[in-house]
């Protein structure tokens, strides 16, 4: 079986994991268009290369990122995301507070 | 020997030019009304319909490989058109309608075999997404029903009705169901469509794309340039790499899709038989090896190597579905590569490119939509209008959030 190494685990097999998908960032849900949001959830490069991409290591519930090559499937590193992440991602719901003015008018 | 061979093993004529299936290779012409990249069934299915139909003979199918020998050549050969919505259904059972006359059309035995096609249901939730299918498939057409276990033990005795501590609940027996020679289609269509004149090119690879004020003038190969007046793109798996060279990013990710068969048995089991719940779909060849296969692979890769994982996980499934099949022994595994899309349904019509035309995202389920997809595409090439059945499956959809959910009817059955 594959083997994936886990930043926090070591080496573990395959099964053990889930893909997440390829890292992509985020435009602001409140202020895109809807093309651009529907760009976000469906479109992707989908090439033949290196990616970095979100994984699951399902048993202890832990997420990392990996950089694999599309085409060998060799995963060249995998590292813990605050390498990337330097500080919490706030998701604000702007498009609500407009809402409840409106019931209350 | 007999004598009166020796004959035919001296003349340097024979084999005689006119039966050859396919025209000796020419050389690259510098301009094609049309240029369809890959020649896999739907490549040389458009070709075909576009001579047939609209007398337009100026046309290049461009395959990097050989005839047939991407996806057409890997499926397991699954023809249904019991899907979920209206839109599914309309377009499949056109398909199945034009298989059923291939052979005859082609005069050439595609080996169409009509064997109805039963999907197991292990919950009630199943059993209430098979009658919504029925209702769906009877209302445009199709032949499909929902059966009970005694129906389901008198198709196929010898299925375990319990797998995995899975009980069998109900089963969607769809009538129409059925399957052919994958190869023999897409030889079917190409001698088809070389005859009256498209020129199918080999080991010619398309590496670029000329895109000129947002209109497609031409493509790079291997063996040089060509202009065109208009271009269809019918690359399966290699969708986004090929729409890249013309500026086009995709809704698609590409996964690898393994099956395998087992050594010959005798004849046994008629029907297709396939479990969404088990991950898991068996039919028995008209040669009597069992062919199966399940989902995609587990996460996105273009390679079509084959995996133990898969192996151990399908064989597990299939082997509790077929007890007996313990003992049989594997003769192959293989892989092709799987275009999916988010909801399960193609990617076909116009794209951002004016004159470039999509026929993608056929995932685990197009070889059975070959014959509507070509006539189809050829319609849209020929009028430049979108024919109506093919309309719900344009690229964008996906902007306007109006897709067509196929999943539940697709998964593990193909
Ligand atoms: C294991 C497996 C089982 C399946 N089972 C079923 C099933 O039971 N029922 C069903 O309906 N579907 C099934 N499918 C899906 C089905 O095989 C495909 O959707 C279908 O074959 C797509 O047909 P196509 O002609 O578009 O693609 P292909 O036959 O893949 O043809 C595309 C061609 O494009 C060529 N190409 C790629 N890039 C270039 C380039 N740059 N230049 C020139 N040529 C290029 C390739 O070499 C290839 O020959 C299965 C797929 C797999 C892998």
């Amino acid at each position: 079986m594959k083997i994936i190494n886990c930043p926090l685990n070591g080496p573990r097999n395959s099964s053990e994991f889930v893909h997440g998908g390829e890292l992509r960032e985020m435009p602001d849900p409140n202020n895109c268009t809807d093309r651009e949001w529907a760009d976000y959830v469906f479109y992707s490069d989908n090439q033949i290369g290196v990616i970095t991409e979100w994984w699951l290591h399902a048993p202890s519930g832990y997420w990392f990122i990996a950089e694999r090559h599309t085409g060998s499937d060799e995963i060249l590193r995998t590292y813990d995301p605050s390498e990337i992440f330097t500080k919490r991602v706030e998701f604000s719901a702007k498009a609500e507070s407009s809402q409840s003015e409106e019931i209350t008018a | 020997m007999p004598f009166s061979l020796l004959k035919y093993g001296l003349n340097k004529d024979y084999p005689f030019e006119q039966n050859a299936d396919l025209p000796a290779p020419s050389a690259l012409k510098s301009h094609y009304d049309v240029v369809i990249i890959g020649g896999g069934g739907h490549g040389v299915a458009t070709a075909y319909y576009l001579a047939k139909y609209h007398g337009i003979t100026n046309v290049a199918v461009l395959e990097k490989g050989y005839l047939g020998g991407g996806n057409t050549a890997r499926n397991t050969a699954v023809i249904r058109s019991n899907y979920l919505t209206s839109e599914g259904v309309k377009f499949y059972s056109e398909s199945v309608k034009l298989f059923q006359g291939l052979s005859n059309e082609f005069d050439f035995n595609i080996m169409y075999s009509r064997r109805g096609q039963l999907t197991l249901a292990h919950s009630d939730a199943a059993v209430r997404g098979f009658r919504q299918r029925t209702e769906v498939n009877k209302h445009f057409g199709g032949k499909t029903e929902l059966i009970d276990p005694q129906q389901i033990r008198e198709l196929v005795p010898t299925l375990n009705m319990n797998p995995a501590d899975q009980p069998v609940l109900a089963g969607l027996w769809h009538i129409d169901g059925a399957t052919a020679r994958h190869d023999a289609v897409a030889w079917g269509y190409a001698k088809g469509a070389t005859q009256r004149g498209v020129e199918l090119h080999q080991l010619t690879e398309v590496t670029g794309v000329n895109v000129e004020h947002g209109k497609v003038t031409g493509v790079e190969t291997n063996r040089g340039k060509i202009r065109c007046g208009c271009v269809v793109q019918a690359v399966a798996g290699m969708s986004s790499v090929v729409a890249a060279m013309a500026g086009i990013r995709m809704p698609i990710t590409t996964y690898p899709l393994q099956a395998m068969v087992t050594q010959p048995v005798k004849p046994f089991l008629d029907p297709l038989v396939s479990s969404p719940a088990l991950h898991c779909y068996v039919q028995q060849t008209g040669r009597g090896e069992l062919v199966f296969g399940g989902g995609s692979d587990p996460y996105p890769l273009y390679s079509t190597r084959s995996t133990m994982d898969l192996k151990e996980s399908l064989l597990a499934h299939a082997v509790e579905l077929f007890p007996f099949m313990a003992n049989l022994r594997l003769m192959r595994q293989w892989g092709g590569l799987t275009d999916m899309t988010s909801d399960y349904s193609p990617i076909m019509g116009l794209s951002p490119v004016d004159n470039y035309y999509l026929d993608a995202g056929w995932g685990t389920w197009g070889f059975k939509s070959t014959p509507i997809c070509g006539k189809t595409m050829a319609g849209l090439v020929a009028t430049g209008k979108v024919p109506e059945l093919i309309e719900p499956f344009a690229m964008s959809r996906f902007d306007t959030f109006r897709q067509v959910n196929e999943m539940g009817a697709t998964a593990a059955s193909h």
